[in-house]
Order: structure tokens, then sequence, then C-alpha cells
């Protein structure tokens, strides 16, 4: 999966854990928790859909890459390139 | 003669929310049960395959968003509902409530079964690995989550609990609202039953399992309490939620009252996990109407419990001819006839759906009434038709449950 394809999937899995926001304006570079109305429940959601989807393995102390789109993408890129978009 | 009580231990009415299989308000549910039009459709669920259900169609998005669906529960979500419409009915000044002296107290039969069945399914696809497993399903399975999300999505910050009471729980929510409010726990109860019982297929596998799940070609006539060819229980989902409060408050914020709440008892038959006990039946019957100071006679409606089973129909005419006797004044009828059996909510909807008649004196019937069995010929059944009455001055609402949980409540006109 190339960066572009991750930061799609990533909008994907956010669209389901916050179908009532408007994901279009989102800034890649400001953390999801100040544009969007999430809580720990909500990353937790983030974590469980990449396992479910992707079987991508996050150990809790890595979590706090996962606060903005661009920092997620970062993070995942080494761990998701060999994984097909579904 | 009515107990006199102390003003604030007068309990009343003051609004009602429900979502019914037949009605997603008072108005339309009562409509439904004078017109004889039932809520009972086919219905299919996982691994059991067709059955018939009572399914409720309110808006989920009118007081909650897409979000707070995916993360809560349908109890939860009918419980949002019905408390809102319940609040909006009474004409409560709700931005001026001190929330922190509302009290939320909702029946359930179960819950949590919805939830954990959801998630075994969906872990099923991962060979059972529990690391696939929601960490949602600790909050949505909580014995506390109907009432919970009621707080949450309300900023409700008194007392929330669920009472578990089988099928007695309806009315059990309703005792307990009228117990805290005597006691100055709250000010204003949120009070009632809610079921998402029919997203179970447990539920639906145990009572066939039982014998006790109804079928019929027609689901509008598969619910037939008291007669002949009744063959179980309809699963039914809803909720009714009643806002309670003292007299006192009431009238002097001028709110329109339901009826008070005169009398209530609860007790236990102590006798068998599924049969019911007719004599405990009736002792509780019978403790509701002393607390009420009332006799038999003085009850107009009584809204039956009954729910279409070969052994439950035949054993609460038991208790009823016990109290009631035969050819006194008072008529019986039966809601779910109409609805099925909506499990946690069915006392507060059998309840909510015989207040009108305290304004508009007509008692619903019972229907599919074909072929009444002898054994359930109550002189006072309402079949098939609605009632004219002389007067409805006093309902007694029966709701028992598996374990031998038995409630009784007593509205009489204000």
């Amino acid at each position: 999966m190339t960066p572009d394809e991750i930061r799609e999937t990533v909008l994907d899995i956010l669209s389901d854990i916050a179908p009532d926001e408007d994901l279009s304006g989102l800034d890649p570079d400001r953390p999801f928790r100040d544009q969007l109305d999430m809580d720990s429940m909500d990353f937790l959601d983030i974590v469980m859909e990449l396992r479910k989807r992707y079987r991508v393995q996050i150990p809790e102390e890595e979590y706090p890459a996962l606060a903005s789109m661009t920092s997620t993408v970062e993070y995942l890129t080494p761990r998701m390139k060999d994984i097909p978009k579904k | 003669m009515i107990a006199v009580r102390p003003e604030d231990h007068r309990i009343v009415i003051t609004g009602v929310g429900l979502t019914a299989p037949n009605g997603n308000t008072l108005s339309e549910f009562r409509e439904s049960l004078l017109c004889g039009r039932s809520g009972v459709t086919r219905y299919e669920t996982r691994y059991f395959g067709q059955t018939l259900a009572g399914v409720c169609g309110f808006d989920q998005l009118r007081h909650q968003r897409r979000k707070d669906l995916r993360r809560g529960t349908r109890a939860g979500s009918i419980g949002i509902y019905c408390a809102h419409e319940a609040i909006r009915d009474a004409g409560l000044d709700w931005e001026n409530v001190d929330r922190s002296t509302v009290g939320i107290y909702i029946g359930v039969t179960e819950h949590g079964n919805v939830e954990t069945e959801n998630e075994i399914y969906q872990i099923k696809e991962y060979g059972y690995d529990t690391q696939f497993w929601s960490h949602h399903h600790n909050p949505r399975t909580v014995a506390n989550n109907p009432a919970g999300e009621i707080s949450l999505n309300l900023g409700i910050t008194g007392p929330h609990y669920t009472l578990g009471a089988a099928c007695a729980a309806g009315n059990a929510g309703v005792i307990q609202g009228v117990q805290m409010l005597r006691l100055g726990e709250c000010d204003l109860a949120l009070c009632g039953g809610v079921s998402e019982s029919i997203h179970t297929f447990g539920i639906f596998a145990s009572f066939h399992s039982q014998g006790a799940l109804a079928w019929h070609e027609d689901p509008t006539k598969a619910s037939r309490p008291f007669d002949a060819d009744r063959n179980g229980i309809v699963v039914a989902e809803g909720g009714c939620i009643f806002v309670l409060e003292r007299f006192s408050d009431a009238r002097a914020r001028g709110a329109k009252i339901y009826g008070e709440i005169v009398g209530y008892a609860m007790n236990s038959d102590a006798y068998d996990f599924v049969l019911p006990h007719p004599d405990r039946q009736a002792e509780c019957i019978e403790l509701a109407l002393r607390r009420a100071g009332l006799n038999p006679d003085d009850v107009d409606i009584v809204s039956t419990h009954a729910t279409g089973t070969t052994t439950g129909d035949v054993q609460e005419c038991l208790a009823l001819r016990r109290v009631f006797g035969d050819g006194g004044p008072t008529r019986f009828n039966n809601t779910k006839s109409f609805i099925g059996h909506a499990m946690g909510a069915a006392g507060a909807l059998e309840l909510a759906g015989n207040l009108p008649a305290f304004q508009d004196r007509v008692c619903h019937p019972t229907i599919n009434l074909d072929r009444l069995d002898p054994e359930c010929d109550l002189p006072g059944l309402v079949a098939n038709q609605p009632r004219e009455m002389p007067k409805v001055d006093v309902v007694l609402n029966n709701s028992f449950g598996m374990l031998g949980i038995n409630s009784v409540v007593i509205v009489r006109r204000v």
C-alpha cells in the first residue's frame, strides 16, 4: 500500500468511526482530536479496525503515533507497504 | 375509600414517551389499540431463521447522532427516544430543570445478550481470536447501560440504574420511581422499561425449545392470549418511560396529569423457574389494592399480563377470579395481543396504553380471541372490540416474570 492508499484507508476507517463528521477539510498536520469529536474509545477503534481489516498490530506504547493524519501515515507506511489495499 | 397520603407522597404521571410495534407516541399507540391494529410482523434472526416479532420503527436519529448509535445499544436508543418524548410530553422547562434532581429507573428483562451474541458472531470471522473482541463490549453490556445512555444523552446527573425484573420490569421501574420520589432521592423520575430482546436469537431459540414461541401464518394473529388456539409468546421490542413527579410539584406548575399511582406491590412465587403461581399473583394484586385503599370492585380495568402461553394465561385467570370473583364490574383487557410481549417494556407499555381510558372511557380489547379457552373465561373480558365504559377511574396493571416475580401497579384518575 502506498502512503496515499494508507491515507484513504485511514479516512475510510474515520468515516465509520465518526459518521457525523465532515472529513473533507481535515488538516493532515493537526491532531484528529482537535478537529473531530473523538475520545480514547474512538482511537481504540482505529487500532481495532486496522487490526481487523489488515492484521496490523500496533503496540499500546505506539498509539501516540496515530495523533494526526500525517503522523499516522508516516507510522503505517513501513508497516503496510507490503499489504495490498482492499 | 382512597388511602390518604401526605401531599408529597402523592405521585403522579405527567409525561409519557413510548415506542411500540404499533405506535411511536401515546396517541398513535392508543389509536392502534382502539382500531385493532397489530404490530406483529414476520422477522428473521441470526441462526434461528424465520419467526415473528413486534418491531419498532421510531426515528433513532431524532435524539442521537449516527456515532451514538454505533457506540451504544438498541436498548439505549429506545430509552433515549422514550425519555426525550416523555420530557417533551410533560411540558417541562427542561433547560431549567436541575439535572441532579432527576432519577432514571429503567426496567429490563435482560441486557447484554444482544451485544455478546454480536461480538461472538464477529470474532467467529477471526477464528474466535479474542484480540478482535471490541473494547465497546463492556460499556454496552453493563447492566445499567440503558439507563446510563439516557443519563449521558440528556446530561442527567441524578441516580441512574436498571432494574432486572424479568417481564415484571416495566412495572418495577415505575414502582422504583414512586419510591425514590417518596424518599426524596429525586424530584423527577424517568421510569419504565425497555426491551431490545428481538435482537438476540437466544430468546427466540429458548422460547422455542420451551415450546412457548408463537407461530401463525398471519403474524397479526399470532399473539392470542386467552384463545384456545394460542401457541405461545411473540417476542417484541419497545420502550415506555414515564415522567413521575410529586402531585404538589405537578399542580404547582400546572402540569397535565395522566393519573396518580395510588398502589403498587411486588412479591415472589418462590415456586418455579418458569411456571407462575396464581396464589402469589393474587396476593400481589390484593396487597396493591390494600395499599391503595381500594376494593376489587373499585377497579374499572385490569390490564392483564397474559402472554399467550398455555399455562400462564390460565394461571393468571385463576388469580384474577380469586381476587375479582365472577360477575363484578371490572373489565379485563390485554395489550400483548396487539404488540406481542415487549419483555422489560411490557408492563410500562401496557399501563400507558390504558391511561387514555381515563379521558375517553373506552376499554381497549384483547384481540384474536376467536375461540375462548373455557379456562380463561373471565366474565369481564373485553374481547376483540373496544368497550365504552360508564366510568374509568382506576386501572390495575399486572406484570409477572420468570423466577416467580410479580408486580402490580394501580393508577387512579385525578
